[in-house]
């Protein structure tokens, strides 16, 4: 079978080029605290506060700057949908849905995630900036998806 | 190879072929409206008020399915009903099969037009449950999908008869990127058609009390993906078998080109988890195998760059072009349809480059579920296919039709608009993701929405608003050529040849071991990661239909 040398050269390149993204993805995925949704957490799932369940939220203080939220979303709104920590404090929210999928983006951080009836989103931020941080539903989820946000106020 | 000249299809056939693109065509222009009052309604102007559509969820549910599912799979349909029966010199094996498709294919068509129309269901192109549609959209788009297999049986029993009768004899290269496709697309449409069949019509028919969401959504996303092949694949048949010949020149690389649409088998199928990277539930480690066979998919991409770009040079030099470049400036400008496939091909790089920052599995977190994702794929489906699937219908209905394309100018500029158009929405909507903004939004009506968002929605309502206008000459062009074309007998089908004549290894001619392949990787890549979440999965959804 023919193949250009200049054809070979690229096929080279693409696949080291493809290479090096990949390693950098790895890397990335490993370095940067980023925590992308795993496994299976389910809502009666081990490693997760008892009380963190689709029908009643709470926002908990474990220590001085750490907290934990348990957060539900439903048509059209978030709850809590306005919580307020002091700078530095580090947040960890658990997601439900009591209806539709949903999703949820908390701008200015790496938290980001879908939130999707049956299953516990887990996701852990230091807010380290004072500050408004709104969080907003990026699923559709029906007529009053776009109305659907919250925010938190991070005092200095 | 053979090149086929002479051949003359049935007009059973042709008649066949341009009802497909007629109907492909008739919902385009539709959803190609409702794409600019969407772009409107960024900028702050709500249209839908002076329409019968409900709301703008309605609205971005009809443009989803009738773009991206319904112009896609028909025009898909008659080009490759076209390309097969063309490049083998044969009608199709079954004739009463192929009307019997058309017919099944237009039936479900009309129910889920139905339903859309009605706002019966306004669940967006994903159709994601607990969000629950009328019985009807979801039967309809089953027998769509049933007509997409019947249509690669007839295919396959075609080709059978062909290789019966020319034994030892090489596919033509249009019949094998028809069967890579239809056969890649057989595979994919396992997931659809499970999810749809034993969970979404029972469900929503009340025979059911609930779904596993996250079930549901895998399966979608196990055909949802190499969907995007099925859409692409019918395109490299346009950039590998006949763009060359419009450009005057030959296929650099047979070998490689069939070695790109035999690659597409494999790995076109286990990616679905990159559309799934954040949902809770499904495990980390098969979300990262799926980033990186993504990432493989991309090779025959740049196969294909290469070959194809190759080819056009051929092309420009055996029209007497010179040196390292000058060579562009002979080439075929002043027809329509190659421009706009090369102009397509210029816009679907950035679409490749931006579908790698989506697939990656952590770079992910800052653009999923953006106005980033729209920006992606209106530069693959939304030009890579739309607009080489406008530029085939530059020759192919001229053809069917036996009538001169009418108006070459005003394709030319339609071209360009298409291509400018699309730069200037795709950047805003790009630049509106990396802001954060999230996709599927009424925009105009958030009250989320931030002051320094707003230059790029108005970059999104214009480029809306070129496209539109670009689409209405395309059909002005196409609706002149038929009424008003000049008649000619002998409009040419392009068909390129390769630049060498060699034999193929035996593997590149066959599909069974990438098929096997096929099937082995993904059982291997989705296999456990579906038998878990199937294993403990909690139906206990209920429908909801706020719309």
């Amino acid at each position: 079978m023919h193949i250009h040398p200049y054809e070979r050269l690229w096929i080279r390149l693409s696949v080291i080029m493809l290479i090096v993204f990949g390693i950098a993805i790895a890397l990335s995925s490993l370095t940067f605290g980023i925590e992308i949704p795993g496994a299976t957490r389910r809502a009666v799932a081990t490693g997760l506060p008892v009380d963190a369940t689709p029908e009643q939220s709470w926002i908990r203080e474990l220590g001085p700057g750490r907290y934990e939220v348990n957060m539900i979303a439903r048509m059209w709104g978030f709850d809590p949908n306005e919580i307020r920590i002091p700078k530095g404090s580090t947040v960890t929210f658990y997601l439900h849905s009591q209806d539709v999928l949903h999703g949820i983006k908390i701008r200015g951080t790496t938290v980001s995630m879908m939130v999707i009836p049956g299953q516990v989103g887990r996701a852990t931020y230091t807010f380290d900036e004072p500050g408004e941080y709104i969080f907003l539903c990026h699923e559709y989820c029906g007529l009053g998806h776009h109305v659907m946000s919250g925010k938190i106020i991070v005092e200095g | 190879m053979a090149v086929t000249g002479g051949y003359q299809l049935q007009r059973g056939d042709k008649r066949l072929i341009l009802a497909y693109i007629f109907i492909a065509l008739a919902h385009l222009a539709v959803g190609i409206l409702l794409g600019f009052m969407q772009g409107m309604q960024h900028a702050g102007i709500d249209l839908y008020k002076y329409t019968f559509l409900a709301h703008y969820y309605q609205g971005l549910s009809i443009h989803g399915v009738y773009n991206a599912l319904v112009f896609t799979t028909f025009f898909i349909a008659g080009f490759l009903h076209f390309a097969m029966t063309y490049s083998l010199k044969r009608p199709m094996h079954s004739t009463k099969l192929s009307w019997f498709t058309f017919w099944l294919m237009t039936a479900g068509l009309i129910m889920v037009d139905w339903a859309l129309l009605t706002n019966r269901a306004s669940v967006l192109y994903t159709s994601y449950a607990p969000l629950q549609a009328h019985p009807a959209y979801y039967i309809g788009l089953v027998l769509v999908v049933v007509g997409t297999l019947l249509l690669l049986a007839n295919c396959l029993l075609t080709y059978l008869g062909w290789r019966r009768d020319h034994p030892g004899q090489k596919t033509p290269l249009p019949a094998f990127g028809v069967l890579a496709t239809l056969i890649m697309w057989g595979m994919a449409s396992v997931g659809i058609a499970v999810q749809f069949i034993f969970l979404l019509i029972p469900w929503s028919l009340g025979l059911t009390d609930g779904v596993d969401p996250l079930v549901s959504r895998t399966l979608f996303w196990f055909t949802g993906h190499p969907l995007v092949y099925f859409w692409l694949l019918p395109v490299y048949i346009s950039w590998y078998f006949m763009l060359p010949k419009q450009a005057g020149g030959k296929l650099f690389s047979e070998p490689l080109a069939r070695l790109a649409f035999l690659l597409f088998i494999p790995l076109s199928l286990p990616v679905g988890f990159h559309h799934q990277f954040l949902d809770p539930g499904v495990s980390t480690g098969y979300k990262a195998v799926h980033a990186f066979i993504t990432f493989g998919v991309f090779m025959p991409s740049m196969l294909t760059a290469f070959t194809v770009l190759a080819s056009i040079e051929s092309g420009g030099r055996a029209r007497g072009g010179k040196g390292r470049l000058a060579w562009i400036k002979s080439l075929p400008w002043n027809d329509p349809s190659f421009t706009a496939q090369v102009l397509a091909m210029l816009l679907f790089a950035l679409g490749g480059i931006s579908g790698l920052v989506n697939a990656s599995f952590t770079v992910n977190l800052v653009v999923h579920n953006t106005m980033f994702v729209p920006g992606h794929f209106h530069l693959t489906v939304g030009t890579a296919t739309a607009m080489t699937f406008m530029a085939v219908a530059y020759w192919l209905v001229p053809y069917l039709a036996k009538r001169k394309l009418w108006g070459r100018r005003v394709a030319l500029v339609q071209s360009a608009l298409w291509f400018i158009g699309m730069a200037i929405m795709s950047r805003g909507m790009s630049w509106a993701g990396l802001m954060g903004v999230p996709r599927r939004t009424a925009l105009g009506s958030a009250p989320y929405v931030l002051p320094e968002w707003l230059t790029a929605f108005n970059w999104m309502a214009v480029g809306g608003a070129v496209l539109t206008i670009s689409g209405l000459l395309f059909f002005v062009v196409l609706i002149m050529t038929v009424l008003r074309g000049q008649r000619a007998e002998d409009i040419e089908v392009p068909l390129a040849e390769p630049l060498q004549e060699e034999t193929i290894p035996w593997y590149l001619d066959r599909f069974r071991p990438w098929v096997i392949g096929a099937a082995v990787l993904v059982l291997m890549a989705y296999g456990p990661a579906i038998a878990q979440l199937v294993s403990i999965s909690n139906p206990a959804s209920p429908g909801f239909m706020p719309y």
